[in-house]
């Protein structure tokens, strides 16, 4: 520890910090615009100047180490001399066009300006202008605005791993851009506008829509992926305009994926806005009394094995719950959440979570990735991965398809399950990597379990960390990665059908979907199926009443992540139209039913979770070792030699909301012509 | 009292012989190296430090001291020597002269650096410019290796070094210590922050020390006649021997050996033949290199030509690269010229640097013209503050002192500027109307 004297506050920090963070303990602000806590250190544009006694300059505190016994001024003459100079320097060829600048209000050079920035400009001379580049649909460029403090690059490179940003040319002629002008190649691109502390870099679906000081700040989660990224939803008059990450270093630090950030515009389009009948073999607009009529009419009475009822990957815990107690009421147990098909075995939560934690990975030493693709099922963790293994010592083993860039250099084992079946015997030359590490992990993709042989695989992945010392008593190195947030809440209320039960067979003869994707064709004709959900896709036409539902921007829901973190989110607007929250449709359902389920407030809803599972009663994620080595069900003799297939092969289109999107839809068309070609290659 | 041609260390400075391994075996070098080497590293950085042996880059940082920063033991990490051969300070030509003419001094040089640091290799940095230089250097260095005197137990003194040469591409940035690492290392050459400096993570993050091409190239000489020896010409901290180049309005221009604390006077009339049209014709003398700012002829008349006399002048020795300036001189001109080049050549990193050349220089393009306010020579000399002690390196610092020196000595001459532009075309306009105004 060393003694610092910041304005004559005595602090006491750790050795090797920088003065900066030193003045911070001390509770002074200091001024930046290239230091980011995350990235590396550039020392570049010298706002954070502060004295240091017995030193004849002033010194970059973001660069500079503390040492014992240092007295830093941060407030003196020299300070605010040097700063007023940066400060002016920042400004001469700066545009000074905020009224037009997307990011005024929200600006760190508009904030420091109005510390350090002098009243009017002594720059005569001609103002530099620069080209705007193409950066891709989602980022904005306006160049002329750059202050070089090169974050972005130090983004791409470092934090996304794609070290296509850079600057060219020298001294007052250095430009920021992509030397070959094209679309940036990282699902973190939207991370580059938090992070620019100008207007350099500004959302462009967010181009011109409003100012941050009209916007209604709504905390939420996201779950278009299973990562459970905390965000922040701003509104304006009952619209998302935009949606922003929050920082949570468990989860994801304070980045955000593109598709979570970006596809909320799918959120205005092809609704269901109300509810529908179908009636003559057409769909028609329905009353609220009318469409629950019509389902009570057709449920009541019905033996319970002929319903059934499945939730889709983006459900909340309060309508899976709802769900499941009427269809409990029913006498129906043809429960499932698992419409991909995916072999997983709810039975055990740590069969189906993340154990590790996403902070956990920093923690591992060696990891092996089966049949996933974390770069495009769960973006931010992959940069979670990414900096574990820049800060060395931690080989990657990989199996699925060949060549996958990652953004870190990995091991690739091989195409799949013949593979799998030589690293569970313990043959594997990577098994001797795994047996070498104190804390191995293993992720595991949900897209690899849909396969006929999941259960095997499943039971494979976890042969293979209970035998290589991923299974300790304070580490638990087996994880279930999955895609969407509504997931895990739904195996956490085993939403799942008894052993020898399947939610949608040749007797049933109701089909409740909880915004579940159902192949048509897998619906026996007769059926009466219920559709309730807020996008319309190809199973809302099968469907013989359509319930509005809201999407997560719309609800108070609580969502688990992938980790089995329970996370609640926050409603920012209303549901459009008649569209409602889903367990309160479910409630008003059950109500006609006869069935009248025992809660009419969501404090009931969720005191009703904490009794269905008692995680639900907690928030968070706690981290935990694993005692019972007893696997999930599943015969490892029953792996087929396949490769795994690409899980996730389209990013930008992977659920209804965004492929609802205009901006996702530009994201495949720009990028899916470079994703087949990477694949070709 | 000049240096007399027994104490000269580069002896073929003109290269009126041959550079090749004999003649310059016969010259003396590379004599007995293996016995100085088999003294010791403690006694070579002893020897170089009682020789008071100061940077020759131009910062004039005691050599001797640096050398004993390198960690006595190796963590495991490997040791550089790295050779500053990116002569580009304009006006300076001293190491080019070596290169060409006496490169086995350098490179006898490196392997007792390298010996005194732990070093087992050496990388020597040449300007992209310096092309037959840096094929002379190789040759020579060929030449070396092939008689044993580099390579594995060079010169039998049971020591392994290895010397390469890189080129650069012709930035003038590459010549700050941090950014030729960086340079070396691939990447743009970007000075890096300090701490932590090279000698604990230079090059490859391994500690590393970047010394000049005539720091080294004088060791082996200092090492053969002592510490002494050497530290007996000039004035106490300014001792030595030191190449000048001397050019500009003088009737020769030339490079030359010269003892330290030499008076400016006379090194220009004894080697350069004066200054041209005698010395009363003398306007003003840049003394060290395009970075230091000038000094006009009453400093000259008796300014000796060493590192602290030339700071308190508020000046400095820098490269000793002698720009001399007659009264045909347009100095404002001669000075904006020097800002344009340091603006051109401003690697971009930092803010000050970045943003304010390019304001100091088209701030000094309209002084040439006399197209300014009186007040403007104020926010000139601001702005020149604003910048200086501001950067990661010190290209800004040397890229406005030239301004601070013309605005200190000659701000008359600068107003007497503007009034005659006022006088014949009336008030400046602003380059720009100020929508705001």
């Amino acid at each position: 520890m060393a003694k610092v004297t910041v304005d004559g506050i005595e602090v006491e920090v750790p050795n090797g910090v920088s003065v900066l963070q030193a003045c911070e303990a001390a509770g002074k602000e200091i001024p930046r615009f290239c230091y980011h806590e995350r990235l590396s250190v550039a020392g570049n544009c010298r706002m954070c100047l502060v004295e240091v006694e017995k030193a004849p300059k002033p010194i970059a505190s973001c660069a500079y180490p503390v040492a014992d016994g240092m007295k830093v001024f941060t407030d003196s003459e020299m300070v605010r001399r040097a700063r007023r100079g940066v400060m002016e320097f920042l400004l001469i060829n700066h545009p000074l066009d905020c009224p037009i600048c997307d990011q005024g209000g929200e600006c760190d050079l508009q904030d420091q300006a109005m510390a350090y920035g002098l009243d009017k400009s002594r720059y005569l001379e001609e103002k530099r202008a620069v080209k705007d580049k193409y950066m891709g649909p989602l980022v904005k460029t306006i160049m002329t605005r750059c202050i070089q403090c090169t974050r972005c690059v130090r983004f791409a490179t470092e934090v996304a791993g794609v070290p296509e940003l850079g600057a060219t040319n020298r001294g007052e002629n250095m430009e920021i851009g992509t030397y070959v002008e094209k679309a940036l190649t990282t699902e973190l691109s939207g991370n580059l506008i938090d992070i620019c502390p100008v207007g350099a870099l500004t959302s462009r679906p967010y181009a011109f829509v409003s100012r941050p000081w009209e916007l209604r700040k709504t905390d939420s989660i996201d779950v278009l992926d299973a990562t459970g990224t905390n965000i922040r939803i701003d509104t304006r008059a009952g619209e998302v305009l935009r949606i922003l990450p929050r920082t949570n270093d468990d989860v994801n630090e304070e980045w955000m994926a593109d598709r979570g950030r970006f596809s909320f515009d799918g959120l205005k389009r092809r609704r269901l806005d109300r509810p529908w009948i179908k009636v003559d073999g057409r769909l028609r607009p329905a009353s609220w009394s009318e469409a629950l009529g019509a389902v009570a009419a057709r449920l009541k009475g019905l033996p319970g094995e002929r319903i059934g009822a499945v939730a889709g990957g983006l459900a909340d815990a309060e309508a899976i719950v709802a769900l499941k107690d009427l269809m409990g009421a029913l006498g129906s147990r043809n429960l499932e959440c698992r419409s991909d098909g995916a072999a997983i075995d709810a039975s055990r939560r740590d069969f189906y979570t993340f154990n590790t934690g996403i902070a956990g990975i920093e923690e591992a030493d060696a990891l092996l990735i089966i049949g996933a693709n974390p770069r495009l099922e769960a973006p931010v963790m992959n940069a979670r991965i990414r900096k574990r293994v820049v800060a060395g010592g931690f080989p990657v083993g990989f199996i699925g398809p060949r060549g996958l860039d990652l953004t870190y250099a990995q091991d690739w084992l091989g195409e799949g399950g013949r593979t799998l079946r030589i690293l569970a015997e313990g043959g594997h030359r990577f098994n001797e990597v795994l047996r070498a590490a104190k804390r191995p992990m293993l992720i595991l993709g949900r897209g690899a379990l849909t396969r006929p042989d999941g259960a095997a695989i499943l039971a494979a992945a976890w042969k293979i960390a209970a035998e290589n010392n991923m299974l300790q008593a304070d580490w638990h190195g087996f994880n279930l990665l999955h895609q969407f947030g509504g997931q895990v809440a739904a195996l956490d209320l085993g939403f799942v059908p008894p052993a020898d039960g399947a939610a949608v067979s040749p007797a049933t003869e109701a089909l409740w979907l909880l915004g579940a994707e159902v192949d048509p064709a897998a619906i026996p004709a007769g059926a009466f199926v219920i559709y309730q959900g807020h996008h319309g896709e190809a199973v809302a036409a099968r469907a013989d009443v359509i319930l509005p539902g809201a999407a997560y921007t719309e609800k108070d829901a609580t969502w688990v992540n992938t980790e089995g973190r329970v996370q609640h989110g926050r409603l920012a607007v209303y549901p459009p139209g008649e569209a409602r929250e889903d367990w309160k449709i479910i409630r008003a359902a059950s109500e006609l039913l006869g069935k009248r389920l025992p809660y009419d407030s969501l404090d009931a809803v969720r005191a009703r979770l904490a009794e269905a599972n008692p995680v639900f009663a907690g928030r968070g994620f706690a981290a935990h070792g694993c005692t019972d080595m007893t696997g999930p069900t599943g015969d490892v003799g029953a792996l087929t030699e396949a490769g795994f297939a690409p899980a996730a092969t389209n990013y930008w289109q992977a659920e209804p909301i965004s492929r609802a999107s205009d901006t996702m839809a530009e994201c495949a068309r720009v990028y899916g012509a470079a994703q087949v070609q990477l694949a070709a290659e | 009292m000049a240096l007399s041609d027994k104490d000269r260390i580069f002896t073929n400075l003109y290269g009126l012989h041959d550079w090749r391994l004999p003649a310059a075996r016969r010259r003396g070098q590379w004599d007995g190296t293996g016995a100085l080497i088999a003294k010791g590293r403690d006694w070579i950085i002893e020897e170089v430090k009682n020789s008071g042996l100061r940077g020759r880059g131009g910062a004039g940082f005691p050599t001797g001291l640096k050398w004993s920063f390198m960690p006595k033991q190796s963590d495991g990490r490997p040791h550089y020597l790295v050779v500053n051969s990116d002569e580009s300070e304009p006006g300076t030509c001293k190491d080019r002269d070596i290169l060409r003419h006496d490169p086995h001094t350098l490179i006898e040089g490196c392997l007792f650096a390298g010996v005194a640091m732990g070093a087992h290799a050496g990388y020597i940095y040449v300007r992209g410019e310096y092309y037959n230089e840096h094929l002379v250097l190789q040759a020579a260095i060929d030449e070396a290796y092939d008689a044993g005197l580099l390579g594995p137990n060079a010169c039998g003194s049971g020591w392994d070094f290895d010397l390469y040469v890189h080129r650069g591409a012709g930035a003038y940035i590459c010549g700050e210590e941090t950014a030729l690492i960086e340079s070396l290392e691939g990447k743009k050459g970007m000075p890096r922050l300090k701490p932590p400096f090279p000698a604990a993570v230079g090059l490859y993050g391994c500690p590393s020390t970047v010394n000049n091409v005539e720091t080294i190239a004088v060791v082996p000489t200092i090492l053969r006649r002592g510490g002494a020896w050497f530290a007996g010409f000039g004035r106490p901290k300014n001792s030595g021997t030191k190449i000048f180049c001397i050019q500009g309005h003088v009737n020769k221009p030339c490079n030359v050996e010269e003892e330290m604390s030499i008076p400016l006077r006379e090194l220009i009339e004894r080697h350069a033949g004066g200054v041209r049209g005698g010395w009363d014709n003398l306007l003003a003398v840049i003394p060290g290199g395009s970075s230091t700012p000038l000094i006009p002829k009453p400093v000259c008349d008796d300014v000796l030509m060493d590192f602290d006399a030339l700071r308190e002048h508020k000046t400095g020795l820098g490269t000793a690269g002698v720009i001399v300036m007659d009264k045909s001189t347009d100095l404002i001109k001669a000075i904006a010229r020097l800002s344009a080049f340091y603006k051109h050549e401003s690697c971009g990193q930092c803010t000050p640097c970045r943003e304010g050349m390019g304001w100091v220089k088209r701030m000094m393009d309209r002084m040439v013209e006399g197209r300014a306010e009186v007040a403007e020579i104020d926010v000139l000399e601001q702005v020149t503050r604003q910048i200086e002690g501001h950067t990661i390196c010190a290209l800004a610092d040397g890229g406005v002192w030239p301004v601070q020196g013309l605005i200190r000595h000659f701000r008359p001459l600068m107003e007497e500027r503007i009034a005659a532009y006022k006088a014949a075309k009336g008030s400046p306009q602003p380059t720009l109307p100020m929508a705001a105004e």
